[in-house]
């Protein structure tokens, strides 16, 4: 048994270096996709909680755990129901649409650090090439509303555009504030930059970004309560009106493969990462706990994905113009005020900036 | 080699982008062309490490711009064909014009060659660590300081002219103000009333 | 290249920009707060301000010699220093003039005053312009400001569509500029502008030339010069008069600096060809400009072909390719400045609301109704034509005498007999007048004391300037060499 792992391991070695790369990439991009599989049950259960009921338990798995077969089940349906193409729609963008709306959401994980070994690509300017993606995906969106010709799908379509464009602004300052703290736009870096325990961490000298960035991403993945890119009650379905069958689920996929997209980066930025929240402190630091390890990068995410399904489920839906003011008016002063107190805080060396690598 | 084949295949597909550009009868495709376009040509950025200007490139004009311009054009009812009808009558003015030019250049170049100016001075690979963005900001924030600070007021005004020439407050709208609903106390709006119980009869 | 470490006395010099910059800011924040409340505080702040930045220029940019800041990007010498002057007075004048028609006409905002000032900035960037960086950015500040106040006035239709010709004129020049200069830098490998002159003043190869070509054409663009002056008369027109005041003034100084650093200094090296190409160029300018103002009936698109004339004067001064030509291109450049205020000025005065005084027999007999604006005007048809002893005349003889130097026999004859045409619509103003009965009861001009005081002077410097010309003359000829 131990041979033949050194055996594999050898063999992993001997490969070429695109080999390997593409591997990694194939596993990064299996595992989000199982990831939104059980998100969406995940969702579904928390939300029926949440409102007093049991949620999806009729679809088991090898007779276990009501419920844990429906994500199969869902696909199974949509994969097997026909794609209508509406016969005014531009055909080929209506079809390439999704494809464009989930490219993004799944090229981000390149450059984020699971855990201090394992990232697919340690590129210098993550961070940029982050921000570049996350605007790349408002493409599908516009397109599918458009390319649909209806007048729900394109005024779902340009109420996202908006939207979008307005709180990328407020998350990009944010980031800018991430950046300044960890003077690195690598990913693992600004995660090592971190170090320190629970109170080191960016959340706690970056706070009002914090809470800018966590909710311009609920914006940009056009969840509840910002999703009147949606908007059932108003527009229909918005910009995926017309979609069937697959690649209706193309979409479904690219929110949620968003949803943990912005969850990892919230913990990839704001909570150190893979880092353990006990590290430094005496005593439990110096157990296993306090080891960094994929399990915290997995855990914190998990809060922050918590999150948005209790947004989901408490909050109601911002009126257009409600989410217009707070983006331009109050999330981005937010954000530019407190670059400004990072100014000063680096100037007189407190919290980040006190450490080594600023001198 | 590779880095060249990529270089083809790229530049070839941003010249066809191009011609898309201005050959689309549609206005939404010719945005969309446009957008390939900035796309392949943030490719060929990174392909000579220009990494930083690539991911920008995408960041401001494919994420931002072409964004709003799309905004713009799907809302406009903008029937090309339409204005195009007459335009043919002057195209052979154009052509005549885009001849001469081209031919002019040709001409300058073929006599004269480039006169031994190295346009491609000798490009040498930077070690893996080098970082283009911290390259970048340290010229811009020092040797470009006057520029760059004239850039920034540049938007400032162009945010000023653009406010002033859109924004109109028209008289008697009946707007909400969030802060003074926040604001709200509930004495203002309520009043709880004692009312004293009457007997039974 | 100078020492990357700044200090504060060492951009001393700089001192108008970055004290403009600052005010832009205070002024708009102002506006923003203040503004709503107090209507015309804002002008009277941003009057102010440029009496304190002509007074912080007076203190600290006047340098006894050439002074290179920022790496190379920035100049400050005599003549931007004598530039700078003019241009806060040119804007301060067209503010002053154009306070009471922005009241009547309900465009009077703080954003009027913060475009104004911007165009200001955009017009010492390109002063002190000694980069290819810094000149397309002082262009693009200058334009961007100027487009948005063409379009100010959000009622008027012609005023939107004279604001869209000239955005989209303009941006065409500006990609003409730009290729130009991507051209240059890339024959010569340097943004700097002493660096290209030095680059140029050895054998170079034509590529130059098409570069220069591209940047030549630019520049007629931006100064108004025949083929490229469509723009212009329809600008003038269709703006309100207070922005045709504006960008009928001080803009002209940074055109003029324009020409100046790119040509005469950045490309002194290519100057045989750049002057073989704006003689052709000046030559047309004056003859359209002249021939097409006498058909006008529009005052505001006379006074447009007459700047347009003008443009071929201040252009024939470049094309004597030497230093007394270049000296007295500066000095048309700020007489004509002077004129044009006073001119556009009195159109001002002579508008009431809802009256826009730009039909030429709006000034039938107004020596009648308001004998004062009447003489004022007289006198500045009388200096624009070039009669002695108004300065006018000066400014006309210098570029005359520099071309006779330069042995430009065609070019003094043209330039002479263009005058005498152009003589023809400026004494008609006068004739209409002085001589005209007035045809129906016009409304009644501008009698506020202050602006009349302030246009009255203006009137007075063109007689007195012409009479003693020597000082701007020879500062003129100082601050060149």
């Amino acid at each position: 048994m131990h041979t033949q792992i050194t055996h594999l391991l050898a063999l992993w070695a001997s490969l070429p270096q695109i080999v390997r790369t593409v591997v990694w990439i194939l596993i990064i991009t299996i595992g989000v996709i199982l990831c939104v599989a059980f998100l969406t049950l995940w969702e579904r259960k928390v939300i029926g909680w949440m409102q007093l009921r049991r949620g999806p338990n009729r679809v088991r798995i090898f007779g276990m755990l009501p419920g844990l077969g429906q994500p199969f089940a869902d696909v199974f349906k949509l994969l097997t129901k026909e794609v209508v193409v509406p016969s005014a729609a531009s055909k080929f963008l209506f079809r390439i649409a999704p494809a464009l709306a989930l490219i993004p959401a799944i090229a981000a994980w390149a450059v984020i650090p699971l855990s201090p070994q394992l990232v697919v690509s340690k590129a210098n300017a993550g961070l940029l090439y982050l921000l570049a993606l996350s605007s790349m995906g408002v493409y599908g969106i516009i397109l599918a509303g458009w390319s649909a010709n209806s007048k729900y799908a394109l005024l779902g379509a340009m109420r996202s555009a908006a939207q979008m464009v307005a709180y990328e602004i407020a998350m990009g300052f944010a980031l800018v504030g991430v950046l300044m703290a960890a003077g690195s736009m690598n990913l693992g870096q600004i995660v090592q930059h971190q170090q320190g325990g629970f109170l080191a961490w960016n959340w706690f000298w970056l706070f009002p970004l914090f809470v800018v960035y966590l909710i311009a991403g609920v914006a940009e993945t056009n969840r509840a309560p910002f999703d009147v890119a949606e908007g059932e009650s108003e527009i229909v379905a918005g910009f995926h009106v017309e979609y069937s069958g697959i690649a209706f689920a193309l979409f479904f996929l690219a929110e949620y493969a968003n949803m943990i997209l912005i969850s990892t980066l919230t913990a990839v930025f704001f909570f150190g990462g893979w880092l353990s929240p006990f590290a430094g402190y005496p005593g439990i630091g110096h157990t296993f706990l306090g080891d960094p390890s994929f399990f915290w990068l997995g855990l914190k995410v998990f809060v922050f994905l918590f999150l948005f399904l209790w947004f989901r489920a408490t909050f109601p839906r911002y009126r257009y113009d409600q989410i217009m003011r707070l983006g331009w008016k109050a999330l981005i002063p937010v954000t530019l005020v407190w670059i400004g107190v990072e100014m000063i805080m680096a100037a007189i060396h407190i919290g980040p900036w006190a450490r080594p690598w600023f001198h | 080699m590779l880095v060249e084949i990529l270089f083809y295949i790229f530049a070839t597909l941003l010249v066809a982008g191009a011609l898309g550009v201005i050959t689309a009868r549609n206005p939404v495709y010719s945005v969309l062309f446009l957008v390939f376009c900035f796309v392949n040509s943030a490719a060929i950025w990174l392909l000579v490490e220009a990494e930083f200007l690539a991911i920008v490139l995408v960041l401001v004009y494919v994420g931002a711009v072409m964004v709003l311009f799309l905004f713009v054009v799907m809302m406009l009812d903008i029937n090309l064909a339409e204005i195009r009808q007459g335009f043919t009558r002057f195209a052979w003015l154009g052509w005549i014009t885009a001849l001469a030019v081209i031919a002019e250049i040709t001409g300058v170049i073929w006599r004269n060659g480039l006169g031994g100016v190295d346009v491609g001075r000798g490009f040498v690979s930077e070690p893996a660590n080098y970082s283009n963005t911290l390259e970048l900001g340290r010229v811009l924030y020092t040797h470009y300081a006057y520029p760059f600070e004239l850039a920034a007021v540049l938007l400032v005004v162009a945010i000023v002219a653009a406010i002033a020439l859109t924004l109109r407050r028209r008289p008697g709208l009946k707007v909400q103000d969030i802060s003074r609903q926040v604001a709200v106390r509930a004495e203002d709006r309520l009043r709880v009333v004692k009312v004293s119980a009457e007997k039974r009869s | 290249m100078p020492d990357t470490m700044m200090n504060l006395h060492s951009i001393a010099a700089a001192v108008p920009e970055i004290y403009l910059t600052a005010a832009i800011c205070i002024v708009l924040l102002f506006e923003a707060f203040v503004g709503a409340k107090r209507p015309g505080a804002t002008g009277t702040l941003t009057l102010l301000v440029l009496v304190v930045g002509a007074a912080l220029t007076v203190a600290y940019a006047d340098v006894a010699h050439r002074v290179v800041l920022f790496d190379g990007t920035y100049v400050a010498d005599p003549l931007a220093y004598v530039l700078k002057l003019a241009g806060f007075l040119a804007v301060a004048v067209a503010l002053l003039y154009s306070r009471a028609y922005l009241q009547n006409r309900d465009i009077l905002k703080g954003e009027y005053y913060v475009l104004s000032l911007s165009a200001l900035l955009g017009i010492f960037v390109l002063i002190s312009a000694n980069s290819l960086l810094t000149v397309y950015l002082g262009v693009e500040l200058l334009a961007l400001s100027v487009y948005a106040m063409v379009a100010f006035d959000r009622e008027s239709g012609v005023a939107a569509e004279a604001a869209m010709k000239y955005f989209v004129l303009g941006a065409i020049a500006s990609g003409m500029l730009l290729y130009g200069m991507s051209i240059v830098y890339g024959l010569t490998g340097t943004l700097n502008l002493d660096g290209i002159a030095v680059a140029l003043s050895a054998p170079h190869n034509l590529g130059v030339i098409l570069g220069l070509t591209f940047i030549v054409v630019a520049v007629a663009f931006k100064l108004g010069a025949v083929p490229f002056h469509m723009w212009l008369p329809d600008v003038y027109d269709g703006a309100p008069t207070s922005v045709t005041l504006f960008i009928g003034t001080a803009p002209k100084l940074g055109y003029f600096a324009l020409a100046l650093r790119l040509l005469a200094h950045g490309l002194a090296g290519v100057t045989v060809d750049w002057t073989a190409m704006l003689a052709p160029l000046a030559v047309l300018t004056l003859v359209v400009g002249n021939v097409v103002a006498i058909a006008q009936t529009n005052i505001k698109r006379m006074l447009a072909y007459s700047t347009i004339s003008h443009v071929g004067f201040i252009l024939l001064g470049f094309v004597a390719g030497t230093v007394n030509g270049y000296g007295a291109a500066l000095y048309y450049t700020l007489v004509y400045v002077l004129m044009a205020l006073g001119f556009f000025g009195v159109v001002i005065l002579a508008s009431r609301k809802g009256f826009e005084a730009d039909k030429l027999e709006h000034y039938k007999g107004l020596y009648r109704r308001d004998p004062l604006l009447a003489l004022a005007m007289a006198m500045l048809m009388f200096s624009t034509a070039g009669v002695p002893p108004f300065v006018g005349f000066w400014a006309k003889l210098r570029i005359i005498q520099a071309l006779w130097e330069t042995q430009h026999l065609w070019l003094v004859v043209t330039a002479v007999v263009m005058s005498v045409v152009g003589a023809f619509y400026y004494l008609r103003v006068v004739k209409l007048m002085y001589f005209d009965e007035a045809p129906e009861s016009l409304p009644d001009t501008v009698r506020s004391f202050g602006v009349r005081f302030a246009l009255g002077v203006n009137a007075a410097a063109v007689l007195v300037l012409g009479i003693l010309p020597a000082p701007l003359l020879d500062l003129c000829a100082r601050v060149i060499h």
